[in-house]
């Protein structure tokens, strides 16, 4: 249920990191309508199909357009939306079955033409829309519903598939670190071209991972998250991948491509300038065709 | 004695030119002031395989590429033993005679047209040579295709004169050789005078300008034979700073891409055919179920699967009404003719525009293809229709109300929530019954405002009428004319307005005691829907990859209509 809409009944479960992710969302908007003075029609989020992609429906404050599309295709969607109208703040959000499972091919072309998109990935290593079946950030021998001998396959790296796919700019973080989180997805959408936030974002009934990821000293349990050194050179790309090889988890800005990022949509304006593309009418064209 | 036509068809192999011998054969042709229409078919590969290029020439407006051939080019034992079952009584060959000889027949005359245009130092005017002996043997005026030449080779280069002079002489070794031949056929008709200017345009050509004549700012595609050619002609042409073409990486991303687009307030299109479109059908429903519009041109290819991807067929008619599974109909609209495909393309944006929603033009690899002299068409006769925008008054409840609603654009007021969910009015997920009820019948309402497609009718009080639809449009007009004349009591009737169809049309049609519908596919898809619309319709079907033969068409007519007397 949301306070927009008491007739909207759709609950996550409590505990879900998907709460954290939300309000940090939330908070990104509302800083960035301040320092850019923006209205929150310009920004519009895509969502898949999964636990995540209500968020779009939760969303609270002064509302932003969305789209509630279907299952893998955030980012196709936030293409067509970003591509003629480079003006709108684009985002998408979805979890990892939607954006490193059906979804996944859509990486890389998105990162090759750098459109100024900014993607949040909510990683709760399971399905948990349909209830608990394994996805690719499943960890290896884990028993799901449809791994009834623990999970066989090997385990997604999404880190150094992000960056693999060319992606320049990578975020790794918690949802349970809201504020820093919206800063950092805040600052995601000021890169001037395509970027990640991946979250951890763990399922307290099917997958609950907080202990794993946080660590929990009575248990004995040592943290996978680990803060990123102040001596991380977030310009490597080589820094980068070691950094991420796992099996611990960093947290914080894992990269960000040297140099000046030139987004897609100057790309495509430099190019009309420099080489005069001249637009002619329907008619001009089709006296071209006059026998 | 003279003749109204000549049909020329030039045969070999892929990469031998015999595509571009027909298109430059018209092109030399219309220029002299005949109509023309072209039809050509080769496989799916770059070089190699059997292909044909098909000119027909004539001095009145022409409907088909015909059935019979006057001239048959053969540019090797293959092409010639296939295809010279097509030619007429009287018809002639000419072969290359470098590749193989032709001795049993005395209507056959073999020039080595790549050797000469070789020693000739103009090894590309091998084309150029056949031309001048088809032309001879046809008594076509040779000044006139010079005059063609000087045109089409002026390109204000310093090699322009040395081209035209070269390929003159070509032409002009060519027309001996067809003298040398002694062979000839009944002479064309002198060209007809016209009083406006004309075009000579491909339907992909034509459905790009349509669509663009009515405001089109953004094309997102993928290549796949037979549509890549509208999405290369739109990243040439659809080129101002507001406009956006892109290649997208498959054609689920472009179906995505085209959601986003129109959800974003833009004119948008694609351009598939079969296995694309089969691709595009979740997106598809995702378009109808969050009313976003957005036109899909999908030319149809032999299918299912990878099919026949160069060859021509009317099987996707089904697939482009329901494209997705749940409750939808998606509007449709199909060209019979690159003419029509201009309108047809203006049609499709602003249907999208005005309910709201996705739109398929549904065009064939023969009329995109094709080439054909048209009327000049008057770009500004295009309506350029807009979806009506929301002011903010009706709040964030774009879904409230029956039928269409105005329709909020990002960065203007009203921000909701688009879902292809089942949704309220404010466009949150909703599984309550009566609201799916009331959704799914304000989705289908919508389609009320797309009635005012327009038909063609002639012979109306027949019993019996013929009802082609698409490319099959040509075929079947050349066939009901010539029966009318032989005194067959038969209606005509055609729309390129396949869903929804235009409510008189569909009245008329059930009140005849049989509609014959021929359609270039197993199912007789069009007719199957038909009947489950109360009209008595019947299928006449074919299945060969090719269109239909006119002749064919007529006997097939005179079968059911002698049938049904009976």
């Amino acid at each position: 249920m949301s306070k927009r809409n008491p007739l909207y009944d759709f609950k996550w479960c409590p505990g879900c990191g998907d709460f954290g992710v939300k309000v940090a969302i939330e908070q990104a908007l509302a800083k960035r309508a301040v320092e850019k003075q923006e209205s929150i029609e310009k920004t519009v989020i895509i969502a898949g199909i999964g636990c995540s992609g209500n968020l779009v429906h939760l969303q609270e404050g002064p509302q932003p357009f969305a789209l509630h599309g279907i299952h893998g295709r955030a980012l196709p969607i936030a293409y067509g939306v970003k591509g003629p109208r480079p003006d709108l703040n684009v985002l998408t959000v979805g979890g990892d079955g939607d954006m490193l499972s059906i979804g996944a091919e859509h990486i890389g072309p998105q990162a090759r033409r750098n459109m100024n998109i900014t993607t949040i990935v909510m990683d709760n290593g399971i399905y948990g829309l349909t209830k608990g079946q394994a996805s690719p950030t499943t960890n290896v021998d884990v028993v799901t519903s449809t791994t009834r001998y623990g999970k066989l396959d090997d385990k997604l790296n999404p880190l150094m598939a992000y960056l693999g796919l060319g992606v320049g700019y990578v975020v790794s973080e918690l949802s349970s670190r809201v504020k820093p989180l919206g800063e950092a997805i805040k600052d995601a959408m000021d890169y001037p071209g395509f970027s990640v936030v991946h979250v951890q974002s763990p399922c307290t009934t099917y997958n609950d991972t907080y202990a794993l990821l946080k660590g929990d000293e009575k248990k004995g349990i040592e943290p996978l998250a680990f803060p990123i050194p102040d001596t991380h050179d977030v310009t490597s790309v080589h820094a980068a991948m070691d950094l991420v090889k796992g099996p611990r988890i960093p947290i914080g800005l894992v990269y960000r491509r040297e140099g000046e990022s030139v987004p897609a949509d100057a790309r495509l304006r430099d190019a009309k300038v420099r080489t005069k593309v001249e637009q002619k009418s329907v008619d001009a064209l089709l006296r071209e065709m006059v026998i | 004695m003279s003749s109204k036509n000549l049909v020329v068809r030039f045969a070999g192999e892929g990469g031998q030119g015999v595509v571009g011998g027909a298109d430059l054969m018209a092109s030399a042709a219309a220029t002299g002031g005949y109509h023309i229409l072209t039809f050509s078919t080769f496989p799916s590969q770059i070089k190699g395989g059997p292909a044909w290029g098909q000119a027909r020439v004539s001095s009145e407006p022409i409907l088909t590429p015909g059935d019979w051939l006057d001239v048959l080019v053969a540019q090797n034992q293959y092409a010639y033993d296939t295809n010279l079952p097509d030619l007429r009584e009287g018809g002639i060959v000419v072969y290359n005679s470098e590749e193989f000889e032709v001795t049993v027949n005395s209507r056959a005359y073999g020039i080595a047209a790549d050797k000469m245009a070789r020693e000739a130092g103009n090894p590309l005017a091998s084309t150029i040579i056949l031309i001048g002996a088809v032309a001879q043997m046809a008594s076509i005026d040779i000044a006139a295709i010079e005059a063609f030449i000087v045109k089409r080779w002026t390109r204000g280069r310093a090699s322009d004169k040395q081209i035209i002079d070269g390929n003159i002489a070509a032409l002009r070794m060519g027309a001996e050789e067809g003298k040398k031949s002694g062979l000839s056929v009944t002479p064309l008709d002198p060209p007809p005078t016209h009083s406006e200017p004309r075009v000579m345009i491909r339907g992909f050509e034509a459905a790009c300008l349509g669509a663009m004549a009515a405001g089109l700012d953004t094309f997102i595609g993928y290549p796949i034979s037979p549509a890549t050619t509208m999405l290369t002609f739109m990243e040439q042409n659809l080129v101002g700073m507001d406009k956006f073409v892109g290649q997208s990486s498959s054609e689920i991303e472009s179906i995505g891409a085209l959601v986003g687009s129109g959800f974003a307030g833009r004119k948008v299109m694609t351009s598939t055919a079969g296995p694309g479109l089969s691709l595009m059908g979740e997106g598809l429903g995702l378009a109808w179920m969050a009313e976003i519009p957005l036109v899909v041109v999908n030319v149809q290819r032999g299918g299912p699967a990878t099919g026949l991807p160069t060859k021509t067929e009317q099987s996707d008619l089904y697939a482009a009404i329901n494209p997705s599974h749940g409750d939808m109909s998606v509007p449709v609209i199909a060209p019979g003719n690159p003419e029509e495909a201009f309108w047809a393309a203006g049609h499709a944006v602003n249907w999208a525009e005005r309910y709201q929603g996705p739109v398929i033009l549904l065009s064939e690899a023969s009329i995109a293809e094709r080439a054909q002299d048209i009327v000049i068409p008057d770009a500004s006769k295009v309506k350029q229709e807009y979806r009506t925008v929301s002011d903010g008054k009706a709040g964030n409840r774009r879904y409230a109300g029956d039928g269409v609603t105005p329709f909020p654009v990002p960065g203007g007021p009203g921000a909701y929530v688009a879902n292809g969910s089942e949704h309220d009015e404010e466009g949150d997920t909703t599984h309550l019954p009566n609201i799916h009820v009331q959704m799914t019948d304000r989705r289908f309402a919508k389609l009320k405002v797309l009635e005012d497609g327009t038909f063609e009718a002639e012979r109306t009080s027949a019993p019996v009428a013929l009802l082609p639809w698409g490319g099959s449009k040509g075929s079947a007009l050349a066939a009901w004319r010539e029966l009318t004349v032989e005194g067959a009591d038969l209606g005509w009737y055609y729309t390129m307005f396949l869903n929804p169809m235009p409510p008189a049309l569909l009245d008329a049609l059930r009140a005849k005691r049989l509609v014959l519908v021929p359609e270039l596919n197993y199912l007789g898809q069009f007719a199957s829907r038909l009947r489950s619309m109360g009209v008595n319709a019947q299928a006449i079907t074919q299945y060969t990859g090719l269109p239909f033969k006119e002749a064919d068409l007529k006997s097939a007519i005179r079968e059911r209509m002698g049938a049904l007397a009976k």
